[in-house]
C-alpha cells in the first residue's frame, strides 16, 4: 500500500458493481424460477398419487358399505320351529329355520320345479338368512306361528349382480351366476324386493368364508387390544427411559452405546421383531400363539425406540431456563424433571406416541410371524383370544378371488386410513394445542 | 514493566494494610498489567461467604484461577469485567449451580457461615435454598403468578396451610415491589407479564425461600432502563435482609447499587475494593483500562 510506484490497476474494462450485478441477475432469478417449478411439479406429482389412491380405494371400496337385501315372506312355522310347543329356547335354537327360509323362497317362486333349479333358486339368500331368523325368534318367540315379510341378505353373487360387476352377455358356464338366478333377482327387482340396505354386517361380524357375512369386527377388535397392549407398555417405558436418559444418566461410552442401539432399533425391519416375538414370547414363555397380548408385546419392541426418541427430543425442546430456575430454587433433580420438565415436554411425547401407535396399527408383517394371520370368526373377547388385526384382515382379504371380497378388502381399507387419518390429526391438535414457544 | 513484583508487593502492603484508606492511595503507582495477583482486600471484617484458592475448569480450560474472596453480610457486592472473564462461572460455583455441567470441575474451598459448600455432607438441595440465584433472563415457570412464588416455599415443606402459604406468596411479591401490579391477577401466567415484571416476580420467587445470600446475574440485561431502575432500587432495599452479589455488564449500575466490587478478568480475579474506590482510583491498569473504557 505505502509503495511509492502504485501498482498497476488491472485493465479490467468495468469496476462499476450494479452492471456487474445486472449482468448476472437474469441468470439467477432464472434459476430462482425453475427451482420453484421443480418444486410445484413435486408437490403436484405427490398430490396426484395420493388423489388417485384415494380415488381408487374409496371407488372400490364404497360399494361395499351397501348390501343386497331381498324381501322375503316368511311363515314362523309352529311344527317346523317348535313341534312340541315348549318353547324350549334349546329347541327353538336348534330348529330347522334354513327350511323357512326355503318355503318362503318357495313362496315368491312357486314354479320353480326339480331339486336343481330349487337349489338354485334357495342359492339366492345367503346362508345367513337362516341365523338372522333364528336371532328374531329367540328375541321374540311370539313370532312363532306369524307370517311376516322379512328382508334377508341376498347372496354375494345376487349382490356383486346388482352391483352391475357381472357381464350379462357372459355365457352362463363363465359367471358364477346362471341365467334362471338372473331372471329370478330380474322378477324380484320388478316387484320392488330387492334393495340395496346400509351394510351393518361388515361392522358387527367377524371374517368369514361367505362375503356377504364378512365383517371387520374382529379385525378392529384385534387391533384395539393389540394397541392397548402396545401403548400401555410402551409409553410408559419409553416415556421413563427418555427421560432417564436425557436427565439422570451419565454422559459416557455406555450411554452412547445405548442411545446409539436405540436408533438403530428404530431402523431395524419389523419382520424382524415378529420372528424375535415368535422365539421369545411364544416358543420360550410360551404365550398362545395368535393373541392381541403377544401382537402387542412385539409392536411394543417395535414402537418403544420410536417414543423414546420423540420423547428426547421433547426433553431437549424444554428451554435450561426452565431447568436452571427449578434447580435454583433448590428442587432436587427430580422434582425439577416432574415439576416442570416433564410436563412442558408432554405434548410432544404424546404426539411422537400417537404417530408411533399410528405406525403400529398399520404394521402387519410381524403379526404375520407370530400368527395373527389365521382365519378367525369369532370376534376376541380379550387379550389371549385369537384375533388378528386391521392390516392383516386387509391382506387376508384381498388374497380372495371373490368380487365382494375385493369391495370388503378397499372398505377395509378405508375404515384404517379413517382411523390413521384421526390420529395423525390428534397429534397434531395435541401440538398445536399445547405446543409453547419460548 | 520490570518493577512489577515490588509494585505489587507494595500495592498488596497497601490494600492489606487497614490503616490506609483507599482515597489516599493516588500516589502509589498502578500494579501493571503483568501483575495477576488480586490487589485490594480480598477479606470483610463479617464475611457471609468466604472463597480461597478456587479453580473452575471446564474440560482443559482453567476458567477461574485462584481466586480468594470474601463477602460480607448484608453488602452487594458487585462482579464486573470483559465478556468470557469468568464473573459468571465464579457466581455459579457459590450456589453450585455449576454442578449441572458434566465437564466442569471445581477446586478449593467456598465457605457459607464457616460450612464447606463442597463439603460431601451438604446437599445441594439445601445449599440453593440457602443461597437463592436470580438469572440474567427472566425466567419464570410457565405457571400462574401465585404458583411461581409458591414453588419454593411448597418443595421445601416451609409452609403448612394454604392461609400461610397466601401470606408467603403476599409477602414475597410486596417485598419484591411487585404485588400492586400483580394483586389481581394472581392467577394468570407468570408469562403474561413484562420482561421487568417478571424479572421482580423472579426475584420474589427467590426471596419467598428466605434465603442468606442472593445471586443476581445480570439480572437486567434484558430489561429498560426503567425497569431496570426499579430493580435497582429493590436491591438496594433487600441489602437489609440479604448478603447480594451482582455480576453486571453496566459500571454505572455496580456504581450505583453495589458497596464492594470485584474486577475479573480472563479468570484472574484483579482487583477487589471499595466501589468508590475502584471506579474513582483504581489500582491496578487492567481495571482502569476497562472502568475507561478501553476494552470491554
Amino acid at each position: 500500500m505505502n509503495n511509492p510506484t502504485p501498482s498497476p490497476v488491472p485493465a479490467t474494462p468495468n469496476r462499476d458493481i450494479k452492471i456487474i450485478v445486472n449482468a448476472g441477475l437474469k441468470r439467477r432469478h432464472a434459476a430462482e424460477r425453475r427451482f420453484r417449478w421443480y418444486g410445484l411439479i413435486a408437490i403436484s406429482l405427490g398430490l396426484a398419487f395420493v388423489v388417485l389412491m384415494f380415488a381408487n380405494i374409496i371407488g372400490k371400496g364404497y360399494p361395499a358399505f351397501w348390501q343386497t337385501a331381498i324381501q322375503v315372506p316368511i311363515q314362523f312355522d309352529a311344527a317346523v320351529l317348535d313341534p312340541d310347543g315348549k318353547r324350549d329356547p334349546q329347541a327353538l335354537a336348534n330348529a330347522d329355520y334354513a327350511a323357512l327360509v326355503r318355503a318362503g323362497m318357495r313362496q315368491l317362486f312357486p314354479t320353480v320345479q326339480g331339486r336343481l333349479e330349487s337349489r338354485a333358486l334357495y342359492g339366492l339368500i345367503s346362508s345367513d338368512a337362516a341365523y338372522e331368523l333364528q336371532r328374531r325368534v329367540l328375541q321374540t318367540p311370539a313370532l312363532i306361528g306369524a307370517e311376516q315379510e322379512i328382508w334377508l341378505l341376498a347372496s354375494a353373487t345376487v349382490d356383486t349382480l346388482i352391483k352391475g360387476n357381472i357381464d350379462r352377455t357372459l355365457d352362463q358356464s363363465e359367471r358364477p351366476i346362471k341365467d334362471n338366478q338372473i331372471e329370478w333377482v330380474d322378477q324380484l327387482q320388478a316387484a320392488g324386493k330387492i334393495e340395496k340396505q346400509f351394510n351393518t354386517v361388515l361392522f358387527t361380524s367377524g371374517d368369514s368364508r361367505e362375503p356377504e357375512q364378512a365383517g371387520i369386527r374382529g379385525a378392529l377388535m384385534g387391533s384395539f387390544y393389540t394397541l392397548l397392549v402396545t401403548f400401555l407398555l410402551s409409553f410408559p417405558i419409553g416415556v421413563a427411559t427418555a427421560v432417564y436418559l436425557e436427565e439422570f444418566a451419565p454422559k459416557n461410552r455406555w450411554t452412547d452405546l445405548i442411545e446409539v442401539n436405540i436408533n438403530n432399533l428404530a431402523a431395524v425391519p419389523s419382520i424382524v421383531f415378529g420372528l424375535l416375538g415368535l422365539a421369545v414370547f411364544i416358543n420360550f414363555f410360551g404365550l398362545p400363539r395368535s393373541a392381541p397380548l403377544v401382537g402387542g408385546l412385539v409392536l411394543s419392541l417395535m414402537t418403544l425406540p420410536v417414543i423414546i426418541i420423540a420423547g428426547r427430543a421433547a426433553l431437549t425442546s424444554v428451554p435450561p431456563s426452565i431447568r436452571e430456575a427449578a434447580l435454583g430454587m433448590g428442587a432436587s433433580r427430580l422434582q425439577m424433571v416432574g415439576h416442570h420438565v416433564l410436563p412442558l415436554a408432554m405434548p410432544g411425547m404424546l404426539t411422537g406416541s400417537i404417530i408411533g401407535m399410528a405406525r403400529a396399527l398399520g404394521e402387519s408383517a410381524p403379526l404375520l410371524m407370530i400368527g395373527m394371520v389365521a382365519f378367525i370368526v369369532d370376534v376376541p373377547k380379550s387379550l389371549l383370544d385369537p384375533a388378528t388385526v386391521l392390516p392383516v384382515q386387509i391382506y387376508l382379504w384381498s388374497d380372495l378371488p371373490e368380487r365382494a371380497f375385493v369391495e370388503r378388502t378397499s372398505a377395509a381399507i378405508m375404515v384404517l386410513l379413517a382411523f390413521m387419518i384421526l390420529m395423525n390429526g390428534l397429534a397434531i391438535l395435541l401440538r398445536k394445542r399445547f405446543e409453547r414457544r419460548w | 514493566m520490570s518493577t512489577t513484583a515490588i509494585e505489587t508487593q507494595v500495592a498488596l502492603d497497601q490494600a492489606l494494610d487497614p490503616s490506609t484508606a483507599p482515597r489516599q492511595q493516588s500516589s502509589v503507582e498502578l500494579a501493571d498489567y503483568d501483575n495477576r495477583k488480586t490487589v485490594g482486600k480480598i477479606t470483610v471484617d463479617n464475611p457471609k461467604m468466604a472463597c480461597r484458592g478456587v479453580n473452575v475448569y471446564y474440560g482443559e480450560k482453567h476458567a477461574i484461577k485462584n481466586v480468594g474472596l470474601d463477602i460480607g453480610a448484608n453488602e452487594v457486592i458487585a462482579f464486573i469485567g470483559p465478556s468470557g472473564c469468568g464473573k459468571s462461572t465464579f457466581l455459579r460455583c457459590l450456589n453450585r449451580m455449576n454442578d449441572t455441567i458434566p465437564i466442569c470441575r471445581v477446586t478449593g474451598e467456598i465457605k457459607l457461615d464457616a460450612e464447606d459448600i463442597y463439603d460431601k455432607d451438604i446437599d445441594v438441595v439445601q445449599l440453593r435454598a440457602r443461597v437463592g440465584m436470580v438469572f440474567q433472563k427472566p425466567n419464570p415457570f410457565p405457571k400462574s403468578i401465585y404458583e411461581n412464588v409458591a414453588y419454593g416455599p411448597r418443595i421445601h415443606g416451609m409452609v403448612n396451610t394454604k392461609a400461610e402459604l397466601d401470606d408467603l406468596v403476599r409477602d414475597s411479591l410486596e417485598r419484591a415491589g411487585l404485588i400492586k401490579e400483580v394483586e389481581k391477577r394472581m392467577h394468570e401466567p407468570g408469562t403474561s407479564l413484562s420482561g421487568g415484571q417478571q424479572q421482580r416476580l423472579c426475584i420474589a420467587r427467590a426471596i419467598a425461600v428466605n434465603p442468606e445470600v442472593i445471586l443476581m446475574d445480570e439480572p437486567c440485561s434484558a430489561l429498560d432502563p426503567i425497569a431496570t431502575a426499579k430493580i435497582e432500587e429493590l436491591i438496594d432495599e433487600l441489602r437489609e435482609n440479604y448478603t447480594i452479589i451482582i455480576v453486571t455488564h453496566s459500571m454505572q449500575q455496580a456504581a450505583r447499587v453495589s458497596q464492594r466490587t470485584a474486577y475479573f478478568h480472563l479468570g484472574d480475579l484483579i482487583e477487589v475494593g471499595d466501589t468508590d474506590q475502584i471506579f474513582t482510583n483504581p489500582r491496578h491498569k487492567l481495571t482502569e483500562d476497562y472502568i475507561t473504557g478501553r476494552f470491554g
